[in-house]
Protein backbone atom coordinates (compact mmCIF):
# COMPACT_ATOMS: atom_id res chain seq x y z
CA UNK A 1 0.00 0.00 0.00
CA UNK A 2 2.75 2.40 0.88
CA UNK A 3 4.33 1.65 -2.46
CA UNK A 4 1.14 2.67 -4.22
CA UNK A 5 0.81 5.93 -2.37
CA UNK A 6 4.37 6.93 -3.03
CA UNK A 7 4.44 5.83 -6.62
CA UNK A 8 1.35 7.87 -7.43
CA UNK A 9 2.94 10.80 -5.67
CA UNK A 10 6.05 10.65 -7.82
CA UNK A 11 3.90 10.00 -10.87
CA UNK A 12 1.78 13.08 -10.37
CA UNK A 13 4.04 15.67 -8.81
CA UNK A 14 7.19 15.73 -10.92
CA UNK A 15 5.53 15.76 -14.38
CA UNK A 16 3.39 18.74 -13.38
CA UNK A 17 6.50 20.51 -12.21
CA UNK A 18 8.14 19.72 -15.49
CA UNK A 19 5.23 21.01 -17.55
CA UNK A 20 5.80 24.58 -16.41
CA UNK A 21 8.45 25.63 -18.92
CA UNK A 22 10.77 27.97 -17.16
CA UNK A 23 14.11 29.41 -18.15
CA UNK A 24 16.53 27.02 -16.49
CA UNK A 25 18.62 29.72 -14.88
CA UNK A 26 15.73 31.47 -13.14
CA UNK A 27 13.67 28.52 -11.87
CA UNK A 28 16.61 26.68 -10.40
CA UNK A 29 15.97 25.53 -6.85
CA UNK A 30 17.09 27.94 -4.17
CA UNK A 31 19.98 25.73 -3.14
CA UNK A 32 21.67 22.62 -4.41
CA UNK A 33 20.36 19.50 -2.69
CA UNK A 34 23.46 17.40 -2.33
CA UNK A 35 25.33 16.37 -5.47
CA UNK A 36 23.85 14.31 -8.24
CA UNK A 37 26.58 11.69 -7.98
CA UNK A 38 25.46 10.82 -4.46
CA UNK A 39 22.95 8.49 -6.10
CA UNK A 40 25.65 6.70 -8.07
CA UNK A 41 26.82 3.98 -5.62
CA UNK A 42 23.23 3.01 -4.87
CA UNK A 43 22.25 2.92 -8.55
CA UNK A 44 25.25 0.78 -9.49
CA UNK A 45 24.75 -1.67 -6.61
CA UNK A 46 21.00 -1.99 -7.20
CA UNK A 47 21.41 -2.54 -10.93
CA UNK A 48 24.22 -5.05 -10.37
CA UNK A 49 22.79 -7.03 -7.47
CA UNK A 50 19.14 -6.96 -8.50
CA UNK A 51 18.73 -6.43 -12.21
CA UNK A 52 21.86 -7.86 -13.84
CA UNK A 53 21.93 -10.85 -11.49
CA UNK A 54 18.23 -11.63 -11.92
CA UNK A 55 18.37 -11.37 -15.71
CA UNK A 56 21.51 -13.52 -15.83
CA UNK A 57 19.78 -16.07 -13.60
CA UNK A 58 16.80 -16.07 -15.94
CA UNK A 59 19.20 -16.83 -18.80
CA UNK A 60 20.99 -19.62 -16.89
CA UNK A 61 17.59 -21.29 -16.41
CA UNK A 62 17.61 -22.28 -20.09
CA UNK A 63 21.12 -23.77 -20.03
CA UNK A 64 22.74 -26.91 -18.65
CA UNK A 65 25.62 -25.04 -17.05
CA UNK A 66 27.38 -26.78 -14.17
CA UNK A 67 29.71 -23.97 -13.19
CA UNK A 68 32.69 -25.51 -14.96
CA UNK A 69 33.52 -25.92 -18.59
CA UNK A 70 31.18 -25.87 -21.53
CA UNK A 71 27.48 -25.29 -21.43
CA UNK A 72 24.69 -25.36 -23.96
CA UNK A 73 21.45 -23.56 -24.48
CA UNK A 74 18.89 -26.31 -23.97
CA UNK A 75 15.61 -24.44 -24.29
CA UNK A 76 12.83 -25.69 -22.04
CA UNK A 77 14.49 -29.00 -21.13
CA UNK A 78 15.04 -27.97 -17.53
CA UNK A 79 11.37 -27.14 -17.10
CA UNK A 80 10.24 -30.36 -18.75
CA UNK A 81 12.46 -32.19 -16.25
CA UNK A 82 11.00 -30.25 -13.30
CA UNK A 83 7.40 -30.94 -14.24
CA UNK A 84 8.03 -34.62 -14.92
CA UNK A 85 9.78 -35.27 -11.63
CA UNK A 86 7.31 -36.29 -8.90
CA UNK A 87 9.85 -35.27 -6.23
CA UNK A 88 10.11 -31.73 -7.61
CA UNK A 89 6.36 -31.45 -8.19
CA UNK A 90 6.02 -32.47 -4.56
CA UNK A 91 8.38 -29.63 -3.68
CA UNK A 92 6.17 -27.17 -5.58
CA UNK A 93 3.15 -28.50 -3.73
CA UNK A 94 4.94 -28.26 -0.37
CA UNK A 95 5.98 -24.68 -1.14
CA UNK A 96 2.37 -23.71 -1.82
CA UNK A 97 1.12 -25.65 1.19
CA UNK A 98 3.52 -23.90 3.58
CA UNK A 99 2.81 -20.47 2.05
CA UNK A 100 -0.97 -20.73 2.18
CA UNK A 101 -1.04 -22.66 5.44
CA UNK A 102 1.14 -20.10 7.18
CA UNK A 103 -0.77 -17.13 5.74
CA UNK A 104 -4.15 -18.48 6.79
CA UNK A 105 -3.09 -19.56 10.27
CA UNK A 106 -0.95 -16.50 11.12
CA UNK A 107 -3.71 -14.18 9.93
CA UNK A 108 -6.41 -15.94 11.94
CA UNK A 109 -4.32 -16.09 15.12
CA UNK A 110 -2.75 -12.68 14.57
CA UNK A 111 -6.13 -11.03 14.10
CA UNK A 112 -7.59 -12.82 17.12
CA UNK A 113 -4.67 -11.66 19.30
CA UNK A 114 -4.95 -8.13 17.92
CA UNK A 115 -8.70 -7.95 18.58
CA UNK A 116 -8.26 -9.47 22.03
CA UNK A 117 -5.66 -7.01 23.25
CA UNK A 118 -6.66 -3.96 21.19
CA UNK A 119 -9.19 -2.41 23.57
CA UNK A 120 -9.14 -1.90 27.29
CA UNK A 121 -6.60 -4.47 28.44
CA UNK A 122 -4.37 -2.97 31.10
CA UNK A 123 -1.34 -5.00 30.09
CA UNK A 124 -1.71 -4.71 26.33
CA UNK A 125 1.77 -3.32 25.77
CA UNK A 126 3.46 -6.09 27.74
CA UNK A 127 1.39 -8.66 25.88
CA UNK A 128 2.27 -7.08 22.56
CA UNK A 129 5.98 -7.15 23.40
CA UNK A 130 5.83 -10.81 24.48
CA UNK A 131 3.79 -12.04 21.51
CA UNK A 132 6.02 -10.19 19.05
CA UNK A 133 9.23 -11.51 20.62
CA UNK A 134 9.63 -14.66 18.46
CA UNK A 135 9.55 -12.50 15.31
CA UNK A 136 12.96 -10.96 15.98
CA UNK A 137 14.72 -14.28 16.53
CA UNK A 138 16.64 -16.26 13.95
CA UNK A 139 14.32 -18.80 12.24
CA UNK A 140 17.12 -21.35 12.53
CA UNK A 141 17.41 -20.98 16.30
CA UNK A 142 13.63 -21.17 16.69
CA UNK A 143 13.54 -24.31 14.54
CA UNK A 144 15.99 -26.07 16.88
CA UNK A 145 13.74 -25.39 19.86
CA UNK A 146 10.83 -26.94 18.00
CA UNK A 147 12.95 -29.84 16.83
CA UNK A 148 13.36 -30.76 20.48
CA UNK A 149 9.62 -30.38 21.12
CA UNK A 150 8.75 -32.66 18.20
CA UNK A 151 11.26 -35.36 19.19
CA UNK A 152 9.85 -38.82 19.82
CA UNK A 153 10.64 -38.59 23.53
CA UNK A 154 10.09 -34.84 23.48
CA UNK A 155 7.60 -32.59 25.26
CA UNK A 156 4.81 -32.85 22.65
CA UNK A 157 4.52 -36.63 22.85
CA UNK A 158 5.00 -36.37 26.61
CA UNK A 159 2.03 -34.00 26.79
CA UNK A 160 -0.11 -36.25 24.59
CA UNK A 161 0.69 -39.20 26.85
CA UNK A 162 -0.15 -37.15 29.93
CA UNK A 163 -3.67 -36.36 28.72
CA UNK A 164 -4.29 -39.91 27.57
CA UNK A 165 -3.90 -39.47 23.82
CA UNK A 166 -1.13 -42.02 23.39
CA UNK A 167 -2.49 -43.08 20.01
CA UNK A 168 -1.59 -39.67 18.58
CA UNK A 169 2.06 -39.91 19.61
CA UNK A 170 4.35 -40.20 16.62
CA UNK A 171 7.84 -39.50 15.37
CA UNK A 172 6.68 -36.14 14.09
CA UNK A 173 9.73 -35.16 12.08
CA UNK A 174 10.20 -38.58 10.45
CA UNK A 175 6.56 -39.03 9.50
CA UNK A 176 5.90 -38.44 5.76
CA UNK A 177 2.46 -36.96 6.44
CA UNK A 178 3.03 -34.99 9.62
CA UNK A 179 6.54 -33.61 9.21
CA UNK A 180 5.32 -30.80 6.94
CA UNK A 181 2.76 -29.85 9.60
CA UNK A 182 5.55 -29.67 12.17
CA UNK A 183 7.34 -27.17 9.94
CA UNK A 184 4.11 -25.23 9.46
CA UNK A 185 3.55 -25.00 13.23
CA UNK A 186 7.11 -23.75 13.75
CA UNK A 187 6.62 -21.03 11.12
CA UNK A 188 3.20 -20.00 12.42
CA UNK A 189 4.46 -19.80 16.01
CA UNK A 190 7.20 -17.42 14.96
CA UNK A 191 5.23 -15.22 12.55
CA UNK A 192 1.93 -14.73 14.39
CA UNK A 193 3.28 -11.76 16.34
CA UNK A 194 4.28 -10.00 13.14
CA UNK A 195 0.78 -10.29 11.69
CA UNK A 196 -0.72 -9.20 15.01
CA UNK A 197 1.35 -6.02 14.98
CA UNK A 198 0.16 -5.16 11.46
CA UNK A 199 -3.45 -5.65 12.56
CA UNK A 200 -2.93 -3.62 15.74
CA UNK A 201 -1.71 -0.74 13.57
CA UNK A 202 -4.81 -1.13 11.40
CA UNK A 203 -7.16 -1.38 14.38
CA UNK A 204 -5.74 1.83 15.81
CA UNK A 205 -7.38 3.60 12.88
CA UNK A 206 -10.89 2.43 13.88
CA UNK A 207 -12.45 5.27 15.90
CA UNK A 208 -14.08 4.19 19.16
CA UNK A 209 -16.99 6.55 18.38
CA UNK A 210 -17.93 4.66 15.22
CA UNK A 211 -17.98 1.38 17.09
CA UNK A 212 -20.06 2.95 19.85
CA UNK A 213 -22.48 4.43 17.32
CA UNK A 214 -22.86 1.07 15.60
CA UNK A 215 -23.42 -0.58 18.93
CA UNK A 216 -26.08 2.01 19.91
CA UNK A 217 -27.78 1.34 16.58
CA UNK A 218 -28.13 -2.26 17.66
CA UNK A 219 -25.17 -3.92 15.97
CA UNK A 220 -23.89 -6.98 17.84
CA UNK A 221 -20.26 -7.94 18.27
CA UNK A 222 -20.34 -9.91 15.02
CA UNK A 223 -22.06 -7.14 13.07
CA UNK A 224 -19.59 -4.55 14.36
CA UNK A 225 -16.72 -6.77 13.34
CA UNK A 226 -17.91 -7.27 9.76
CA UNK A 227 -19.32 -3.82 9.07
CA UNK A 228 -16.99 -1.55 11.03
CA UNK A 229 -13.73 -3.31 11.80
CA UNK A 230 -13.12 -5.35 8.66
CA UNK A 231 -13.62 -2.45 6.19
CA UNK A 232 -11.27 -0.30 8.26
CA UNK A 233 -8.47 -2.88 8.43
CA UNK A 234 -8.72 -3.91 4.78
CA UNK A 235 -5.33 -2.32 3.96
CA UNK A 236 -3.79 -4.27 6.86
CA UNK A 237 -5.29 -7.50 5.54
CA UNK A 238 -3.73 -6.78 2.13
CA UNK A 239 -0.30 -6.10 3.63
CA UNK A 240 -0.34 -9.04 6.01
CA UNK A 241 -1.42 -11.55 3.38
CA UNK A 242 0.91 -10.27 0.65
CA UNK A 243 3.98 -10.25 2.90
CA UNK A 244 2.95 -13.60 4.36
CA UNK A 245 2.66 -15.26 0.94
CA UNK A 246 6.01 -13.88 -0.20
CA UNK A 247 7.74 -14.99 3.02
CA UNK A 248 5.91 -18.30 3.04
CA UNK A 249 7.00 -19.21 -0.46
CA UNK A 250 10.65 -18.75 0.57
CA UNK A 251 10.73 -20.84 3.75
CA UNK A 252 14.16 -22.46 3.95
CA UNK A 253 15.93 -22.25 7.32
CA UNK A 254 13.28 -24.10 9.30
CA UNK A 255 13.23 -27.02 6.87
CA UNK A 256 16.99 -27.42 6.86
CA UNK A 257 17.05 -27.41 10.66
CA UNK A 258 13.98 -29.57 11.31
CA UNK A 259 14.01 -32.27 8.63
CA UNK A 260 16.65 -31.40 6.04
CA UNK A 261 13.94 -32.04 3.44
CA UNK A 262 13.22 -35.56 4.61
CA UNK A 263 11.87 -38.08 5.29
CA UNK A 264 12.56 -39.20 1.70
CA UNK A 265 11.98 -35.71 0.29
CA UNK A 266 8.57 -35.32 1.94
CA UNK A 267 9.34 -31.79 3.13
CA UNK A 268 11.41 -30.43 0.26
CA UNK A 269 10.34 -27.04 -1.06
CA UNK A 270 11.50 -25.06 -4.07
CA UNK A 271 13.88 -23.09 -1.85
CA UNK A 272 15.58 -26.21 -0.47
CA UNK A 273 15.71 -27.80 -3.93
CA UNK A 274 17.33 -24.68 -5.39
CA UNK A 275 19.98 -24.87 -2.69
CA UNK A 276 20.59 -28.57 -3.20
CA UNK A 277 20.60 -28.58 -6.99
CA UNK A 278 22.63 -25.43 -7.50
CA UNK A 279 25.01 -25.42 -4.56
CA UNK A 280 25.31 -29.02 -3.36
CA UNK A 281 25.22 -30.66 -6.79
CA UNK A 282 26.66 -27.78 -8.81
CA UNK A 283 23.76 -27.84 -11.30
CA UNK A 284 23.73 -24.10 -11.79
CA UNK A 285 21.51 -24.23 -14.89
CA UNK A 286 18.94 -26.55 -13.38
CA UNK A 287 18.97 -24.73 -10.03
CA UNK A 288 18.32 -21.47 -11.86
CA UNK A 289 15.35 -23.07 -13.63
CA UNK A 290 13.90 -23.98 -10.22
CA UNK A 291 14.58 -20.43 -9.05
CA UNK A 292 12.75 -19.09 -12.09
CA UNK A 293 9.73 -21.26 -11.26
CA UNK A 294 9.76 -19.90 -7.69
CA UNK A 295 10.16 -16.33 -8.94
CA UNK A 296 7.23 -16.66 -11.32
CA UNK A 297 5.07 -18.07 -8.51
CA UNK A 298 6.07 -15.25 -6.14
CA UNK A 299 5.46 -12.52 -8.73
CA UNK A 300 2.16 -14.08 -9.81
CA UNK A 301 0.82 -14.06 -6.26
CA UNK A 302 2.18 -10.60 -5.48
CA UNK A 303 0.53 -9.12 -8.60
CA UNK A 304 -2.70 -11.08 -8.13
CA UNK A 305 -2.96 -9.83 -4.57
CA UNK A 306 -2.42 -6.22 -5.65
CA UNK A 307 -5.28 -6.54 -8.16
CA UNK A 308 -7.63 -8.20 -5.72
CA UNK A 309 -7.11 -5.51 -3.10
CA UNK A 310 -7.22 -2.66 -5.62
CA UNK A 311 -10.59 -3.84 -6.97
CA UNK A 312 -12.03 -4.05 -3.50
CA UNK A 313 -10.84 -0.56 -2.70
CA UNK A 314 -12.37 0.84 -5.87
CA UNK A 315 -15.65 -0.95 -5.20
CA UNK A 316 -15.65 0.37 -1.65
CA UNK A 317 -15.26 3.93 -2.83
CA UNK A 318 -17.94 3.73 -5.53
CA UNK B 1 -19.52 2.23 26.57
CA UNK B 2 -16.09 0.57 26.53
CA UNK B 3 -15.35 0.32 30.22
CA UNK B 4 -13.16 -2.10 32.12
CA UNK B 5 -15.72 -4.64 33.29
CA UNK B 6 -15.47 -8.08 34.83
CA UNK B 7 -15.72 -9.49 31.34
CA UNK B 8 -12.65 -7.50 30.28
CA UNK B 9 -10.75 -8.88 33.27
CA UNK B 10 -11.72 -12.41 32.23
CA UNK B 11 -10.51 -11.65 28.71
CA UNK B 12 -7.24 -10.30 30.05
CA UNK B 13 -6.64 -13.45 32.09
CA UNK B 14 -7.46 -15.70 29.13
CA UNK B 15 -5.10 -13.80 26.83
CA UNK B 16 -2.34 -14.10 29.43
CA UNK B 17 -2.85 -17.85 29.75
CA UNK B 18 -2.67 -18.27 25.96
CA UNK B 19 0.40 -16.04 25.71
CA UNK B 20 2.24 -17.89 28.45
CA UNK B 21 1.39 -21.20 26.78
CA UNK B 22 2.76 -19.77 23.56
CA UNK B 23 5.98 -18.78 25.31
CA UNK B 24 6.44 -22.23 26.86
CA UNK B 25 9.17 -23.11 24.30
CA UNK B 26 11.31 -20.34 25.82
CA UNK B 27 10.98 -21.91 29.25
CA UNK B 28 11.91 -25.35 27.89
CA UNK B 29 14.85 -23.76 26.09
CA UNK B 30 16.24 -22.12 29.22
CA UNK B 31 15.79 -25.00 31.67
CA UNK B 32 17.23 -27.57 29.27
CA UNK B 33 20.32 -25.49 28.55
CA UNK B 34 21.08 -25.36 32.29
CA UNK B 35 21.02 -29.12 32.75
CA UNK B 36 23.99 -31.46 32.76
CA UNK B 37 24.47 -33.87 29.87
CA UNK B 38 22.96 -36.71 31.83
CA UNK B 39 20.03 -34.76 33.17
CA UNK B 40 19.13 -33.30 29.76
CA UNK B 41 18.59 -36.81 28.44
CA UNK B 42 16.75 -38.32 31.35
CA UNK B 43 14.54 -35.68 32.96
CA UNK B 44 11.28 -34.23 31.70
CA UNK B 45 11.57 -31.21 29.41
CA UNK B 46 9.59 -28.98 31.75
CA UNK B 47 11.32 -30.10 34.93
CA UNK B 48 13.70 -27.46 36.28
CA UNK B 49 17.38 -28.50 36.54
CA UNK B 50 18.33 -30.00 39.88
CA UNK B 51 21.27 -27.63 40.08
CA UNK B 52 22.36 -24.86 37.74
CA UNK B 53 24.88 -26.35 35.38
CA UNK B 54 26.59 -23.89 33.06
CA UNK B 55 28.92 -26.50 31.58
CA UNK B 56 27.02 -26.50 28.28
CA UNK B 57 27.60 -22.76 27.89
CA UNK B 58 31.26 -23.07 28.83
CA UNK B 59 31.77 -25.83 26.32
CA UNK B 60 30.01 -23.91 23.53
CA UNK B 61 31.96 -20.73 24.20
CA UNK B 62 35.31 -22.50 24.24
CA UNK B 63 34.89 -24.22 20.88
CA UNK B 64 37.79 -23.68 18.54
CA UNK B 65 38.47 -24.16 14.87
CA UNK B 66 36.32 -23.45 11.87
CA UNK B 67 33.00 -23.44 13.65
CA UNK B 68 34.15 -21.66 16.76
CA UNK B 69 31.07 -19.94 18.15
CA UNK B 70 32.94 -16.89 19.59
CA UNK B 71 34.67 -16.31 16.23
CA UNK B 72 31.36 -16.59 14.38
CA UNK B 73 29.79 -14.05 16.73
CA UNK B 74 32.61 -11.66 15.89
CA UNK B 75 32.08 -12.28 12.15
CA UNK B 76 28.35 -11.72 12.48
CA UNK B 77 28.95 -8.46 14.36
CA UNK B 78 31.41 -7.22 11.72
CA UNK B 79 29.14 -8.13 8.80
CA UNK B 80 26.01 -6.72 10.42
CA UNK B 81 27.70 -3.47 11.47
CA UNK B 82 29.36 -3.03 8.06
CA UNK B 83 26.10 -3.64 6.23
CA UNK B 84 24.17 -1.20 8.43
CA UNK B 85 26.84 1.48 7.99
CA UNK B 86 26.84 1.10 4.20
CA UNK B 87 23.06 1.01 4.00
CA UNK B 88 22.71 4.18 6.07
CA UNK B 89 25.45 6.03 4.17
CA UNK B 90 24.64 5.07 0.57
CA UNK B 91 20.91 4.78 1.14
CA UNK B 92 20.48 8.18 2.77
CA UNK B 93 22.49 10.21 0.25
CA UNK B 94 20.87 8.46 -2.72
CA UNK B 95 17.38 8.89 -1.29
CA UNK B 96 18.12 12.56 -0.54
CA UNK B 97 19.07 13.29 -4.14
CA UNK B 98 16.12 11.26 -5.44
CA UNK B 99 13.59 12.86 -3.10
CA UNK B 100 14.78 16.47 -3.32
CA UNK B 101 15.61 16.82 -6.99
CA UNK B 102 12.70 16.59 -9.39
CA UNK B 103 14.28 15.58 -12.63
CA UNK B 104 13.37 12.87 -15.05
CA UNK B 105 16.31 10.70 -14.00
CA UNK B 106 15.51 10.90 -10.30
CA UNK B 107 11.95 9.68 -10.95
CA UNK B 108 13.34 6.91 -13.10
CA UNK B 109 15.85 5.94 -10.41
CA UNK B 110 13.11 5.87 -7.80
CA UNK B 111 11.14 3.38 -9.90
CA UNK B 112 14.28 1.35 -10.46
CA UNK B 113 14.61 1.04 -6.69
CA UNK B 114 10.91 0.31 -6.09
CA UNK B 115 10.83 -2.53 -8.61
CA UNK B 116 13.98 -3.99 -7.04
CA UNK B 117 12.09 -4.26 -3.70
CA UNK B 118 9.41 -6.41 -5.32
CA UNK B 119 11.82 -8.47 -7.43
CA UNK B 120 12.39 -11.82 -5.65
CA UNK B 121 16.06 -12.40 -4.83
CA UNK B 122 16.22 -16.17 -5.51
CA UNK B 123 16.86 -15.96 -9.23
CA UNK B 124 19.89 -13.72 -8.79
CA UNK B 125 21.60 -15.92 -6.20
CA UNK B 126 23.45 -18.24 -8.58
CA UNK B 127 24.86 -15.47 -10.85
CA UNK B 128 25.79 -13.39 -7.79
CA UNK B 129 27.63 -16.31 -6.28
CA UNK B 130 29.53 -16.99 -9.48
CA UNK B 131 30.31 -13.30 -9.95
CA UNK B 132 31.48 -12.90 -6.36
CA UNK B 133 33.57 -16.07 -6.56
CA UNK B 134 35.34 -14.93 -9.69
CA UNK B 135 36.45 -11.67 -8.06
CA UNK B 136 37.33 -13.22 -4.71
CA UNK B 137 34.38 -11.85 -2.75
CA UNK B 138 33.10 -15.18 -1.44
CA UNK B 139 34.27 -16.51 1.89
CA UNK B 140 35.12 -13.15 3.41
CA UNK B 141 33.37 -10.43 5.35
CA UNK B 142 33.92 -7.68 2.78
CA UNK B 143 32.11 -9.61 0.06
CA UNK B 144 29.28 -10.39 2.45
CA UNK B 145 28.94 -6.73 3.48
CA UNK B 146 28.83 -5.59 -0.15
CA UNK B 147 26.28 -8.24 -0.96
CA UNK B 148 24.01 -7.16 1.88
CA UNK B 149 24.32 -3.51 0.97
CA UNK B 150 23.27 -4.38 -2.57
CA UNK B 151 20.40 -6.61 -1.48
CA UNK B 152 18.94 -4.21 1.08
CA UNK B 153 19.67 -0.83 -0.52
CA UNK B 154 16.24 -0.64 -2.20
CA UNK B 155 14.60 -0.96 1.21
CA UNK B 156 16.92 1.66 2.69
CA UNK B 157 16.45 4.14 -0.18
CA UNK B 158 12.70 3.64 -0.11
CA UNK B 159 12.44 4.26 3.65
CA UNK B 160 14.72 7.30 3.59
CA UNK B 161 12.96 8.76 0.53
CA UNK B 162 9.57 8.60 2.22
CA UNK B 163 11.00 10.29 5.33
CA UNK B 164 12.74 13.02 3.27
CA UNK B 165 9.50 13.78 1.43
CA UNK B 166 7.90 14.53 4.77
CA UNK B 167 10.67 16.92 5.84
CA UNK B 168 10.47 20.61 4.93
CA UNK B 169 13.33 22.00 2.83
CA UNK B 170 13.65 24.99 5.16
CA UNK B 171 16.27 23.28 7.33
CA UNK B 172 18.91 22.84 4.67
CA UNK B 173 18.02 26.18 3.05
CA UNK B 174 18.68 27.93 6.34
CA UNK B 175 21.95 26.03 6.70
CA UNK B 176 23.10 26.97 3.20
CA UNK B 177 22.15 30.62 3.70
CA UNK B 178 24.26 30.55 6.85
CA UNK B 179 27.18 29.47 4.67
CA UNK B 180 27.15 25.68 4.77
CA UNK B 181 28.07 23.69 1.67
CA UNK B 182 25.44 21.19 0.38
CA UNK B 183 27.51 18.37 1.90
CA UNK B 184 27.66 20.05 5.30
CA UNK B 185 23.95 20.92 5.13
CA UNK B 186 23.11 17.28 4.56
CA UNK B 187 25.42 15.61 7.07
CA UNK B 188 25.22 18.25 9.81
CA UNK B 189 21.56 19.29 9.53
CA UNK B 190 19.38 16.91 7.53
CA UNK B 191 20.77 13.51 8.49
CA UNK B 192 20.61 14.16 12.26
CA UNK B 193 16.92 15.04 11.78
CA UNK B 194 16.48 11.66 10.12
CA UNK B 195 17.25 9.66 13.27
CA UNK B 196 13.87 7.84 13.14
CA UNK B 197 14.53 6.77 9.54
CA UNK B 198 18.08 5.71 10.40
CA UNK B 199 16.74 3.73 13.36
CA UNK B 200 14.19 1.93 11.21
CA UNK B 201 16.76 1.11 8.53
CA UNK B 202 19.29 -0.09 11.12
CA UNK B 203 16.78 -2.30 12.95
CA UNK B 204 15.25 -3.90 9.87
CA UNK B 205 18.56 -4.40 8.07
CA UNK B 206 20.33 -5.49 11.26
CA UNK B 207 17.72 -8.17 11.99
CA UNK B 208 17.71 -9.47 8.42
CA UNK B 209 21.52 -9.67 8.23
CA UNK B 210 22.07 -11.03 11.76
CA UNK B 211 19.46 -13.77 11.38
CA UNK B 212 20.25 -14.71 7.81
CA UNK B 213 21.17 -18.31 7.15
CA UNK B 214 20.62 -18.88 3.42
CA UNK B 215 22.99 -16.24 1.99
CA UNK B 216 25.72 -16.88 4.56
CA UNK B 217 25.51 -20.59 3.87
CA UNK B 218 26.08 -20.01 0.16
CA UNK B 219 28.48 -17.07 0.07
CA UNK B 220 30.64 -18.13 3.04
CA UNK B 221 30.31 -21.87 2.45
CA UNK B 222 33.45 -23.87 3.14
CA UNK B 223 35.50 -20.87 4.28
CA UNK B 224 36.94 -20.07 7.68
CA UNK B 225 34.73 -17.00 7.98
CA UNK B 226 31.37 -18.17 9.28
CA UNK B 227 28.44 -16.22 10.64
CA UNK B 228 26.67 -17.30 13.80
CA UNK B 229 23.69 -19.10 12.14
CA UNK B 230 25.95 -21.13 9.86
CA UNK B 231 28.31 -22.00 12.70
CA UNK B 232 25.30 -22.95 14.78
CA UNK B 233 23.99 -25.17 11.97
CA UNK B 234 27.34 -26.95 11.59
CA UNK B 235 27.92 -27.21 15.33
CA UNK B 236 24.46 -28.63 16.01
CA UNK B 237 24.86 -31.03 13.08
CA UNK B 238 27.80 -32.59 14.93
CA UNK B 239 25.85 -33.10 18.16
CA UNK B 240 23.47 -36.00 18.53
CA UNK B 241 20.72 -35.20 21.00
CA UNK B 242 23.05 -33.18 23.25
CA UNK B 243 20.16 -30.80 23.75
CA UNK B 244 21.71 -28.90 26.64
CA UNK B 245 24.58 -27.87 24.34
CA UNK B 246 22.33 -27.25 21.34
CA UNK B 247 20.15 -25.00 23.46
CA UNK B 248 23.18 -23.22 24.88
CA UNK B 249 24.16 -22.24 21.30
CA UNK B 250 20.59 -21.26 20.54
CA UNK B 251 20.41 -19.04 23.65
CA UNK B 252 23.77 -17.44 22.89
CA UNK B 253 22.52 -16.63 19.38
CA UNK B 254 19.32 -15.11 20.78
CA UNK B 255 20.79 -12.97 23.56
CA UNK B 256 22.15 -10.04 21.50
CA UNK B 257 18.96 -9.64 19.50
CA UNK B 258 16.70 -10.01 22.53
CA UNK B 259 18.77 -7.46 24.43
CA UNK B 260 18.28 -4.96 21.63
CA UNK B 261 14.62 -5.87 21.43
CA UNK B 262 13.98 -5.29 25.13
CA UNK B 263 15.88 -2.03 24.93
CA UNK B 264 14.01 -0.66 21.90
CA UNK B 265 10.94 -2.84 21.50
CA UNK B 266 8.72 0.06 20.48
CA UNK B 267 11.05 0.96 17.61
CA UNK B 268 11.25 -2.68 16.53
CA UNK B 269 7.49 -3.06 16.43
CA UNK B 270 6.91 0.26 14.68
CA UNK B 271 9.68 -0.50 12.21
CA UNK B 272 8.08 -3.79 11.33
CA UNK B 273 4.52 -2.49 11.20
CA UNK B 274 5.46 0.55 9.15
CA UNK B 275 8.72 -0.17 7.41
CA UNK B 276 8.12 -3.58 5.95
CA UNK B 277 4.93 -2.46 4.27
CA UNK B 278 7.24 -1.35 1.50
Amino acid sequence: MTIDENSTRTLTVPPRARRTPAPPSKKKPLISYGHWWWALPAVILVIGVHYVATLTGGFFAFTNWTGLGDWEFIGLDNFVRIFNDPQLLGAVWNTLFLAFGSVILTNVFGLLFALAINRMLKTRYILRTLIFMPVVLSPLAVAYVWKFIFQFNGPLNGFLGLIGLEEFQKVWLADPTWSIWAILITVVWQQTGFVMVIYLAGLASVPVEVEEAASLDGAGVWGRFWNVTVPAIRPSIAIATTLGIIQGLRIFDQILALTGGGPAGATETLATEIYKQAFSLGQFGFGSALALVLTVIILAFAILQQYVTRDRDAAGRA
Amino acid sequence: MFRYTKLTAVREVIVWIITLAMLLPFYILIVTSLKSDQEALTTSAVAPPSSLDFSAFVEVLTTTGRNSIPMSILNSVIITAGAIFGLVLFGSVAAYVIARRTRRWTTFTYYLVLIAIILPAQLGTVPLYIGARSVGLTGNAIGMILLWIGILLPLSVFLYASFFRGLSTEYEEAAVIDGATPTQAFFRVVLPLMAPATGTVAILAGLIVWNDFFNSLIFLGGSTTQTLPVAMYTYVGGLVSAWNKIFAVVIISMIPILAFYMFAQKRFIQGFAGGLKG
